[in-house]
């Protein structure tokens, strides 16, 4: 009875990692329609958020270290919120319906995110800092001219190259001074060290068993992220405005409502979903530039099979798939079909952790044969797509 | 049609560009070297982009400081050595085709170079068919003895045989094995399984993460089926899935005390990647450790942080890494030349080096004898050295533990023997 409950905790606490990961996806993917592969990334910089909150947090006592995931949690969730809605605005606004530009361009963005926690410094920051001051100041400048409908199409490049030009010489200029502080990278491409207080490191002992802590508090946090996320979507205003433009956003547009605003805060609630997922990994993985990587597979299956645009999809799938991986990979089921040939051999053979995935995913594929739109179909914007 | 570029437009992009262009020129002008006199040309061959380049970037690191260190003192045969970099991409094509462009292009008259032993199988090819010479320093599965490369590396009866008797002898009969799935993990868990079924160890169980995979409680869920009062874990994972299988191993109260874990995959840097916290009181086996107790490594540590700065530490690859450039540059002053390649291979077998390990000699199947030692992570994130050899071990490419190579032995000094013949 005990084993059945340990396996079923198992299950749990695994589909929670996936379905905490998949929850931003699932709101970007799912009601956007956006398909954003650089989500992986954007956990990234929740677990880089978390990482320097740490570090921070120690540098002020023991007391304050110990509780320093409660203050990561915001943190990575403003941060990755924050990129997420320069992407939007930057890149994926301009190429909504256009599916397959969104991936290669998203694409593009997780390799550039990746190679910036790599290679940023100080001179490459102050760098930045130049060029967003140099150009949108420029704009702000420009803007209030009389003739700017004018001279748009050619001020903005000419402003553009210019403080691009003055940036790299910025940077360029402080590498030469060869201050070592300003050219020491702050991550490096090594992973980084991000250790959980000594209360999540540890378990509860459970008769022979110990429950993870840190399992614990990722499936209260995926409980209270599921139901923040359901409040925020069908109980507030916003929420409204998210699900009119979901439905029909010509309609919502000419009954007022700011389509391109709703669209950016969406995006940038799915981000800050995924940045509280990066931190909520960081107690169970390592953290380095690749580890978003290491989920994005996962999460698009999660949503795909859930099917588009439905939460409770998305809870069935994670939690489906999860209990369905540890079961076969742990040979849980081995003992119970003892006897029962071919059964009992074939689960010995792929009850292996890596095995386990191929049954996993070929059942995937079975179920997606059947219902293609996934488990629970809804409509989305599927006129723009 | 409007017209496709206006003159303002093009003035003021033409100005643009060629403003930033001037710019970059005039910042990142590089001091060129002076090339000139009399040089051996040598080529360094790792990844410096890619998932692996954090590992080998800090191999190169090592090799530069013995070549700095090499000129210093005058040279080779009194010529000075300049290198050529090429960049594997941590890509196995990519490395081949480097390869072939530094034999044929730069001519350069030996490589150090590679990491895995999938990269080095694929340049495998290139050198022997160009019949030329690579030296490799990662410690590997064996089960490959080339005329063209020399190994500075351990092989398994250099690291992993001596760690499982450790084992058997100090920690427990009952041993689970978990690894990355591929090659390395693989051959090693074989080896393993052969010499616990003759030394009277049971395995108990094994697994297999793919790479990069972090999610582990199926594993630790069968650990603990298969030993449930304690027992030992042999883990030769490799990269992300370390950090995850030390942070959940321990949240799951399986603590070093029942299950030792020992390592063939974390040393030094990976302890401080992974966090300490987290190891404190596992083992792992390996010819060198930063805290090894000889003249030679505090002399070598020192210059190698003063070089590269005071957080850096040391590891045995780039330890190996640095004995190799010292053995060709021996092998080369015995023949009395660089190019004829025949020569230094001939002239390599047998010369030894007092290397921070300790002393090693290169043998005539071109692997060194090594010491091998067993150290345990203390608080500070290095190794206590709880056990090692008296001496250094004679390597063993072919192992004698698989029915399938048991009995072989490797000997290039001896035309008769070459890479693989019956002992």
């Amino acid at each position: 009875m005990l084993e059945l409950l340990i396996a079923i905790f198992n299950g749990i606490s695994i589909g929670s990692v996936l379905l905490m990961a998949a929850l931003g996806l699932a709101i970007v993917f799912g009601l956007m329609g956006v398909i954003n592969l650089a989500h992986g990334e954007l956990m990234m910089l929740g677990a880089y958020t978390t990482f320097v909150v740490q570090n921070v947090l120690k540098g002020w006592g023991d007391s304050w270290f110990e509780v320093y995931i409660f203050l990561a949690l915001p943190a990575a969730f403003l941060v990755a919120a924050l990129a997420g809605l320069i992407l939007e605005k930057g890149v994926i606004r301009y190429l909504y319906g256009r599916p397959l530009e969104t991936l290669l361009a998203t694409w593009g963005v997780s390799l550039i995110l990746r190679q910036f926690v790599r290679s940023v410094n100080g001179s490459i920051a102050m760098g930045i800092g130049v060029f967003c001051c140099l150009f949108f100041g420029g704009l702000f400048l420009l803007r209030r001219r009389r003739n700017w409908e004018r001279i748009k199409k050619w001020a903005i490049p000419t402003i553009g190259s210019l403080s691009l030009a003055m940036a790299i010489f910025k940077i360029l200029l402080l590498v030469n001074l060869g201050n070592k502080a300003l050219t020491k990278p702050w991550f490096s491409a090594r992973n980084v060290d991000v250790t959980a207080p000594v209360w999540l490191q540890g378990g509860l002992p459970l008769g022979d068993f110990q429950i993870p802590s840190a399992r614990i508090f990722i499936i209260i946090l995926t409980l209270l992220c599921l139901i923040g996320t359901y409040w925020f979507l069908h109980r507030s205003q916003w929420g409204l405005r998210i699900r009119a433009v979901t439905q029909n956003r010509t309609m919502s547009a000419c009954l007022g409502v700011r389509t391109s605003q709703v669209d950016g805060l969406t995006f940038a609630l799915g981000s800050g979903l995924a940045g509280i997922a990066g931190c909520a990994v960081t107690l169970l993985g390592s953290v380095g530039p690749n580890t978003g990587q290491n989920y994005i597979v996962d999460t698009f299956i999660v949503v795909v099979v859930g099917g588009v645009g439905n939460l409770l999809g998305t809870i069935v799938a994670a939690m489906g798939i999860g209990t369905l991986d540890y079961l076969i990979g742990s040979k849980t089921l081995v003992p119970m079909l003892v006897g029962v040939e071919p059964w009992e051999s074939f689960f010995d053979f792929f009850g292996t952790t890596s095995m386990s995935k191929v049954i996993v995913f070929a059942l995937i594929i079975a179920f997606l044969q059947i219902k293609p739109a996934g488990m629970f179909p809804q409509k989305g914007r599927t006129s723009e797509l | 049609m409007a017209q496709g570029l206006g003159r303002r437009k093009f003035l003021i992009y033409g100005s643009a560009g060629l403003g930033t262009s001037l710019l970059l020129k005039a910042c990142g002008g590089s001091p060129t070297s002076g090339g000139g006199g009399d040089i051996i040309k040598v080529g360094i061959l790792h990844s410096y982009s890619g998932t692996l380049a954090i590992s080998e970037r800090t191999v190169v690191d090592a090799e530069m400081l013995a070549i700095q260190e090499i000129n210093a003192a005058g040279g080779v045969l009194g010529k000075q050595i300049e290198v050529v970099q090429e960049d594997g991409s941590s890509d196995w094509p990519t490395f081949a085709e480097k390869a072939e462009k530094l034999i044929e292009k730069d001519q350069v008259v030996t490589i150090f170079g590679c990491w895995t032993s999938a990269s080095r199988k694929a340049v495998k090819d290139v050198f022997e068919s160009k019949n030329h010479m690579l030296w490799y320093p990662v410690q590997y599965e064996g089960q490959e003895c080339s005329k063209n490369i020399f190994y500075t590396g351990a092989t398994p009866n250099q690291q992993i045989e001596p760690a499982v008797d450790w084992l058997l002898a100090n920690k427990g009969k009952e041993f689970f094995l978990v690894g990355s799935d591929y090659v390395f993990p693989r051959t090693a868990n074989t080896i393993i399984k052969e010499q616990l079924k003759a030394k009277g160890g049971t395995t108990v169980g094994e697994d297999y993460l793919p790479l990069g995979n972090i999610e582990v409680t199926g594993i630790i869920s069968k650990i603990k089926g298969a030993l449930p009062n304690g027992g030992v874990i042999f883990n030769s994972l490799n990269g992300d899935s370390n950090a995850a299988f030390f942070k959940q191993l321990k949240s799951s109260g399986l603590t070093p005390d029942k299950y030792p874990t020992m390592s063939v995959s974390i040393a030094e840097e990976e302890v401080r990647q992974i966090g300490k916290d987290f190891l404190v009181g596992h083992y792992a086996a390996w010819n060198y450790f930063q805290t090894v107790d000889t003249p030679q490594n505090k002399e070598w540590v020192k210059r190698f942080k003063a070089e590269y700065g005071e957080d850096r530490v040391t590891n045995d690859p780039m330890e190996a890494a640095y004995i190799m450039v010292y053995l060709w540059k021996q092998a080369v002053e015995k023949a009395g030349t660089a190019e004829d390649l025949e020569k230094v291979r001939m002239a390599a077998i047998g010369q030894s080096f007092d290397a921070p390990e300790g002393k090693v000699t290169m043998k005539a199947n071109h692997h060194i004898t090594k010491t091998v030692r067993i150290g345990k992570v203390r608080d500070d994130g290095l190794f206590d050295i709880v056990w090692s050899t008296d001496g250094p071990l004679e390597p063993e490419p072919w192992n004698q533990y698989v029915p399938a190579t048991k009995g072989y032995g490797c000997d290039w000094s001896d035309p008769s023997k070459g890479g693989k013949y019956k002992i």
